[in-house]
């Protein structure tokens, strides 16, 4: 392709970062360049996305330079590439320090005190962003650590690149992990930690997904193996293909990432469609504030979900598997890759998964810090190379998603959920729960509560018993409402916790369980404060497409702080109401995707259900 | 037009554009159309990202080639070797279109035997081009459902310009590429009514129409309308005219929309000629180099925004141009000046009042254009020839007769060409070893004179491209200034690095007359078939100039 | 224009009726809603859709209800499948619609945009609700003037994509621009912002084509709208054939007192679909800056 490439040069550092991920420098330019044109970019282009981290984890950034060498390697134009890049948060297109603490500035850390963290921080390193330093903070949407927060992540640029979190952390944490590094920082809870119920043996009892989370060796894959690990895959094999697919569908399983889709509808439609290759996406985006589920099970089991994503690669025909993963979990990914090592070394990955005569392996893609990746048709273009926004469905991804190919997408909890129903058959699974809703869910737990963590209940618990369950709110503290399904969901009042958990039961409550996130606001939170918060989210998170949701975004957040912050005539808070209104049916009605068409629920509840703004616009 | 003429009858590449965004294989052989036939490109571009191949066979590694599957990077004029390798290895992988070749060609035995020494080896040897590359592109060409081959001047600017293409026109017809939708064989054309000069008789051997100056019909035919008596005999091509004038036989010249002063391959010479001229016309929207030698200069309208009118584009598209702005004062149309000359040669009868009354009198006098009235022009946003009927329309193609069922419908069969091979005239030596090519640049047009006025941001100037490590071993810097010589003459350049062309190798260009005269340096060699000459290969040596020259634009030819 | 055949290989397609404002409405399998729209004789805004380009649904001006579904369509985008019932008219359009103009109006200028100010009428759009005017500009910035030839003035720039698709894989394959940054943020640029005549942009003014704006404009318009002599009703256009290359372009010449003000070619013919190369779309100068006696 006669692309035009910057003259700006790439240092050794990002030459030797480039060819860590792509190989030895290939002649990049010249008469003597590698033949393919369009043919041979097209098919490099996915190697974008972990260039471009090769890069920033090299030296912290993009540089001219190294985007320019990215480019000439992969045959991308700089422009697109660049787009790309600062599409991602992750990505910093301007020199920056090499050591960089991510604050939690979200939802459930705010309960937990982030907003003092954030100006002790301040007092003590200084305003965020700063150049010409060895390590600068910056506030940060929810790292997916809730159960600990306040949480802060700590990266550093290097050979290798170093991440580490801390939390619940302190402001000398981040002084200490600016000054020092992430390696001068203690280590990391216990995974098993984030699991309330596996500290007693009736609470382990319960668990069915959660259960080898804090028991298994999550680096062994014979202690998995010694704990029933690929005895589901084996109960899967003698089933065939279309066994497991009905297993599936009769265990009425849905999907957990937040939209509730059949399972088994899907394996079935991609399972069906003649055209060749199919692809199976797990997506551990896992991005929505509060949700931190997938994240705990990836790092305390993440076999299960290796042998999770084989089932439904065997059953479905996908030949390859990509694992979506949040690029601020340091931790899952270091045990996944392990993991999906091993299992290939030890032939549970590869031409002849098992030797039962089908071959599958698993590629892990890391995200770059962007929300709206989690979509299901984003998570595409995120994989493929390109800016992630969201697709326009029709076609669905079981007809036309991952490079075109008819894809399965499944969150990682819904995968994993396949395992029980291999070894119990779907009618056992259907046993649980209820009727519309079966099997057990992981819901977490967060914000102002006595235990945060993941609960594993049964479909039709009530939101009172998790509650309970989790010790409720901490002494002395009243709760003022619940946020279900994450920054995309809604509240409910303190009055209206006694409905069972499930999705019928949530409908009929005009609510929505979401990713299962379980937020608790107690009296000393600023429900202002939280919603700007929200607010500010969606703003931050749109991908900028669409006109409803790019620029309705923005006048929502607008009206929202001018409505509780403006010391103002009644009857202009009134107008802002209408805005809040009209922007937010737009935004429902006519954005492309999920994000915008929920971008305005939670606060629409907080007006309708919490009254939030009542004594205000009077 | 003359190779395809020979073998087709008619002289016109034989597919549409839109039929290259549906074929299996693309050949642009010898054509970097990314930058000389840009929007053709955009139908390349679709084409493969519908998924088709593309082979560029060029000397250089073009803007093109770099959107090529494989770049075949021969040296400069060995094509034939190349094509006939080519041949030879579809023939021996026993995978030409033996119903096609058998039932639609003729000479297929000749050509066989005319190809059959070149060998995959020997054409690596003569042509630099690896074997596994030449075997690939023969192969894919081959088992295409359809393929189409687009060439450009780079095949056609050579001493033996019409073998060139012949030979390639051989390979679409050993495999059957042609004739159907979505294969054939299309040259693109370097200016935008080039193809319409040849519809309209602009050629030495043909009336408009493609009809034959010897058929005694068609002659009669025209004599009738225009109640004259036309010369039963073909006329001359611009080099044997040259050359008539150099022998003073030609002693007078009417210039129309020409610049020869500065277009022709040693440019030094034709000036000379022409100055020996008794008489010579130069019509023309500019005072260009060669009006400048004029007795008398006719002011002429820009005939795509002046004046009303047609022309034909590479896929044989008719269509219409239209005057949008009043022209300078004094400045005519090309008819009218013409009409006014025959006035005064004392034919008052000429009588055309609008460029429509001359377009249907060409309706009626040629076939292929009888259906095309203006009103179906305009409505149908042009019209292809042929098109002999006022209601429908043939085909996109050409030559779909050769797979009519029945051998008698077949029309003339179209033999194989067996032409030989021949290098370069002008040959690399230790005095003159690296190898100048011509071409042309995105933002520029042949001599510049139209193109010159675009503030263009692209613009460079022109300059001598070479390889960097090349340049390197002569102890020179980008953007020195050098001195460039072939066996004719010398010119001053300075040097620009381009890492895509090969060692021994330097690219020129012909945009800047004024300036550098590249055609000082160029070999007036001809092909003797259709008067090209070869621009495309000389011999030169790259000196470094003595003194630290002076930064300013250089003097040509010195 | 109907082009002469084209595709003789292509089979005939099946007819698919669906019910529009109440009427039945038969169009061709593959047709879009809009298509059907167009047939039925309703009127949808567009902004982001492009006649010669794929859409890419981003502006959300033309959506309509479509019977079974949560949200609205957009009608530019989406198939028809048979038996769809389709209200282009309704509270719940007209009122996606306002909003998509007025939050658009609250933060580009639409001033030179062709439509926009009746479908603001039509809609009662306000964008000044959102506050004050000026303020919520909110990516008002200096017009980008780096070359001769086009410029850039990315406060009318709404985000359509467009530009973008012409000068990428849809036609032109130079990606010299592209979308950068995310959300709000999201706006139109080279890599890290480097000026035109530093990037890929190979100035065929493709993306001038499809703006539609005014965000893209020839310097000799910009030049004229500065000096207040740009006269859209005093100006002809004549379509011609391109004077360079033998492939044949057609050129729309725009004509203002004798002289050539830019240059368009048809979207519906089937040679440029509407693009052209730098020399058929700004080297028109040679007929009007020299002196040519
Ligand atoms: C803005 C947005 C973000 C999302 N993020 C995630 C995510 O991080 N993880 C996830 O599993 N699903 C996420 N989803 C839901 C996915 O679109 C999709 O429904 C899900 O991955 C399908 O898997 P499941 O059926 O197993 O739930 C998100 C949806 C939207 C609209
Ligand atoms: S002029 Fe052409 S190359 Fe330049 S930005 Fe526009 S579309 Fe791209
Ligand atoms: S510059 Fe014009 S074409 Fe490009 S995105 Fe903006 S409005 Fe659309
Ligand atoms: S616009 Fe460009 S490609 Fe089209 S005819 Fe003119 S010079 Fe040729
Ligand atoms: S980690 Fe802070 S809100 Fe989730
Ligand atoms: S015109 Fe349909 S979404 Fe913009």
């Amino acid at each position: 392709m006669d692309l035009r490439f910057p003259d700006a040069t790439p240092t050794l550092d990002e030459v030797q970062a480039l060819d860590s991920v792509l190989g030895p420098s290939l002649i990049a330019e010249g008469w003597e360049r590698e033949h393919g044109g369009a043919h041979r970019a097209e098919a490099l282009r996915h190697r974008l996305l972990p260039s471009l981290h090769a890069l920033q984890d090299r030296i912290g950034y993009i540089s001219h330079g190294g985007l320019g060498e990215l480019c000439r390697r992969l045959d991308v134009a700089p422009a697109e590439a660049y787009g790309v890049a600062s599409f991602y948060a992750m990505f910093s297109m301007e020199q920056r320090p090499p050591r960089v603490a991510h604050v939690c500035a979200d939802l459930a850390c705010q309960a937990l005190g982030a907003g003092a963290l954030l100006d002790a921080v301040q007092a003590e390193c200084g305003p965020p962003n700063q150049t010409g330093v060895a390590g600068a903070w910056q506030p940060s949407p929810c790292l997916g650590l809730c159960e600990r927060g306040p949480a802060v992540l700590v990266t550093e640029a290097g050979a290798p690149a170093h991440e580490a979190v801390v939390a619940p952390a302190i402001a000398t944490d981040v002084a200490v992990a600016l000054r020092v590094g992430p390696r001068g920082l203690g280590a990391e809870a216990p995974v098993v930690d984030a699991v309330p119920q596996a500290s007693s043996p009736e609470g382990r009892s319960a668990l069915v997904l959660l259960k080898r989370v804090g028991v298994v060796d999550p680096s062994s894959i014979d202690d998995y193996r010694a704990h029933g690990g690929y005895q589901a895959l084996r109960a899967a094999a003698a089933m065939g293909p279309s066994g497991v697919i009905r297993e599936v569908t009769d265990s009425n399983l849905v999907g957990r990432g937040g939209a509730a889709f059949p399972a088994g509808r899907k394996w079935a439609a991609v399972a069906g469609q003649p055209v060749r290759t199919h692809y199976l996406v797990c997506n551990a985006d896992e991005s929505e504030p509060g949700t931190f589920k997938d994240r705990v099970i990836i790092e305390g089991d993440p076999f299960s979900l290796i042998e999770a994503m084989t089932i439904c690669a065997f059953a479905t025909g996908c030949e390859q598997g990509f694992v979506y993963l949040r690029g601020e979990y340091p931790r899952a990914l270091e045990h996944l890759q392990h993991a999906i090592e091993s299992a290939r070394s030890r032939g549970y990955l590869g031409a002849n998964v098992m030797d039962l005569g089908f071959a599958f392996d698993i590629e892990i893609v890391r995200g770059a810090g962007a929300y709206i990746c989690g979509e299901e048709t984003a998570i595409f273009n995120s994989i493929e190379g390109y800016r992630g926004e969201p697709r326009s469905k029709p076609p669905f991804p079981v007809e036309a998603g991952l490079f075109g190919k008819p894809t399965v997408v499944n969150n990682v909890e819904t995968l994993v959920n396949v395992l029980p129903i291999m070894l119990h058959g779907g009618q056992a699974f259907a046993s649980i729960g209820t009727p519309g809703s079966t099997g057990t869910k992981v819901f977490c737990v967060s914000g102002s509560v006595t235990t945060a963590g993941v609960y594993e209940v049964p479909y039709g618990a009530t939101l009172r018993e998790l509650i309970e369950l989790a010790g409720g709110v901490p002494a002395g503290r009243t709760l003022q409402a619940v946020l279900l399904g994450g920054a995309a969901g809604s509240f409910v009042r303190a009055d209206e916790i006694d409905f069972p958990l499930t999705l019928e039961g949530a409908r009929a409550h005009n609510t929505t369980l979401g990713s299962g996130v379980v937020m608790l606001l107690d009296d000393t939170v600023d429900l202002p404060t939280f919603l700007r918060r929200i607010a500010a989210f969606f703003r931050d998170e749109s991908c900028g497409q669409c006109v409803p949701c790019r620029v309705g975004t923005v006048r929502q957040e607008e009206a929202l702080v001018r409505i509780t912050l403006g010391q103002r005539p009644a009857a202009e808070n009134v107008h802002d109401m209408q805005v809040l209104r009209d922007v937010g049916r737009a935004m429902r009605d006519a954005s492309i995707c999920g994000l915008g068409q929920t971008a305005w629920s939670a606060i629409e509840s907080a007006i309708d259900r919490l009254g939030a703004f009542e004594g205000l616009s009077s | 037009m003359v190779g395809l003429a020979t073998v087709f009858g008619a002289g016109g590449g034989t597919s549409s554009y839109r039929e290259i965004e549906d074929t299996d294989v693309i050949v642009l052989w010898g054509s970097n159309a990314r930058f000389a036939h840009p929007i053709f490109f955009h139908h390349v571009l679709t084409g493969i990202r519908n998924g088709a191949k593309l082979f560029v066979v060029d000397p250089r590694r073009t803007a093109s080639a770099r959107w090529a599957d494989r770049w075949l990077g021969l040296h400069v004029g060995s094509d034939i070797a190349l094509a006939h390798a080519i041949g030879r290895e579809i023939i021996a992988a026993g995978l030409y279109h033996r119903a096609f070749v058998e039932g639609s060609t003729t000479g297929f035995d000749e050509y066989r035997a005319a190809v059959d020494p070149w060998t995959l080896e020997r054409a690596e040897a003569v042509t630099g081009v690896p074997a596994d590359a030449i075997r690939e592109l023969a192969h894919a060409f081959a088992n295409a459902d359809r393929a189409q081959m687009c060439w450009t001047l780079g095949i056609t600017e050579h001493h033996n310009g019409v073998d060139n293409v012949l030979s390639l026109i051989n390979l679409n017809l050993l495999c059957g590429h042609v004739g159907r939708y979505g294969a054939g064989i299309n040259p693109l054309r370097g200016q935008n009514n080039v193809q319409g000069g040849g519809d309209m008789g602009a050629i030495p051997n043909k009336l408009s129409g493609f009809q034959d100056i010897l058929d005694d019909d068609a002659r009669h035919k025209f004599e009738g309308a225009w109640n004259c008596t036309i010369p039963p005999h073909h006329g001359k091509h611009l080099t044997q005219m040259f050359e008539s004038m150099e022998r003073k036989e030609i002693r007078a010249l009417y210039v129309i929309g020409e610049n020869p002063a500065q277009s022709e391959a040693d440019s030094g010479h034709a000036i000379h000629i022409l100055e020996g001229l008794e008489h010579m016309v130069v019509q023309d929207i500019f005072l260009t180099k060669t009006a400048e030698l004029a007795d008398v200069v006719l002011p002429a309208t820009a005939a795509w925004c002046e004046t009303e009118g047609t022309v034909t584009n590479s896929e044989r598209r008719v269509q219409r141009v239209r005057k949008a702005i009043d022209p300078p004062v004094g400045a005519r149309d090309d008819t009218a000046i013409i009409v006014e000359l025959a006035h005064r040669m004392g034919h008052p009868e000429w009588d055309y009042p609008d460029s429509e009354t001359i377009w249907n009198e060409l309706r009626s006098l040629s076939p292929m254009h009888a259906g095309m009235s203006y009103g179906r022009l305009e409505e149908h946003g042009g019209i292809q020839w042929p098109c002999p009927s006022n209601d429908t329309f043939e085909p996109s193609f050409l030559h779909g007769r050769l797979w009519a069922e029945n051998l008698a419908d077949r029309g003339r069969l179209a033999p194989f060409s067996p032409v030989p091979w021949a290098g370069p005239v002008d040959l690399l030596s230790d005095e003159f070893p690296i190898r100048l090519t011509t071409g042309r640049r995105l933002d520029s047009y042949n001599t510049g004179v139209q193109s010159g006025a675009i503030a263009s941001p692209l613009r460079q100037g022109e300059t001598l491209d070479l390889n960097p490590d090349d340049a390197m071993r002569l102890g020179i810097d980008e953007h020195e200034l050098v001195l460039v010589s072939s066996r004719r003459g010398s010119i001053k350049a300075p040097v620009r690095f381009d890492s895509h062309l090969r060692p021994g190798l330097a690219f020129m260009t012909f945009h800047f007359p004024d300036e550098i005269d590249v055609n000082v340096l160029t070999i007036e060699a001809n092909d003797p078939k259709s008067g090209t000459a070869e621009f495309k290969a000389s011999a030169i040596r790259v000196e470094k100039l003595q003194a630290p020259a002076d930064t300013h634009l250089p003097v040509a030819g010195q | 224009m109907t082009m002469m055949h084209e595709t003789p290989v292509a089979l005939p397609r099946r007819a698919v009726t669906i019910t529009i404002d109440g009427d039945e409405v038969k169009v061709p399998e593959g047709a879009t809603i809009l298509d059907a729209c167009k047939v039925h004789g309703t009127d949808v805004p567009t902004l982001c859709y492009g006649d010669t380009l794929d859409p890419v649904n981003a502006c959300r001006v033309c959506v309509v209800e479509v019977e079974g579904n949560r949200v609205l369509i957009p009608s530019c985008s989406r198939k028809v499948e048979p038996g769809m019932v389709v209200n282009t008219d309704n509270e719940r359009t007209r009122h996606s619609r306002r909003m998509v103009l007025e939050l658009l109006g609250s933060s580009v200028d639409l001033s030179a945009a062709p439509n926009v100010q009746g479908w603001m009428q039509q809609y009662d759009a306000d964008p000044a609700r959102f506050g004050d005017a000026n303020t919520m500009r909110t990516v008002q910035q200096p017009v980008k003037v780096d070359n001769d030839l086009y410029v850039r003035d990315y406060s009318r720039c709404i985000l359509c994509y467009k530009c973008v698709d012409a000068c990428g894989e849809q036609w032109q394959n130079s990606f010299a621009i592209t979308v950068a940054g995310r959300g709000f943020d999201a706006h139109i640029s080279t890599e890290f912002d480097v000026g035109l005549p530093d990037s890929a942009c190979v100035y065929c003014g493709n993306c001038i084509e499809v703006c539609p704006t005014g965000a893209l404009m020839f310097k000799t318009e910009h030049d004229m709208r500065q000096a207040n002599t740009w006269n859209e009703a005093e100006q002809r256009q004549t379509t011609t054939v391109c004077p360079y290359c033998g492939v044949g372009c057609n050129l729309t010449l725009h004509t203002q007192d004798n002289t050539i003000v830019k240059v368009t070619s048809p979207h519906d013919h089937a040679i440029t679909s509407g693009n052209l190369c730098i020399k058929g779309r700004f080297g028109f100068q040679h007929v009007q800056t020299f002196a040519r006696d």
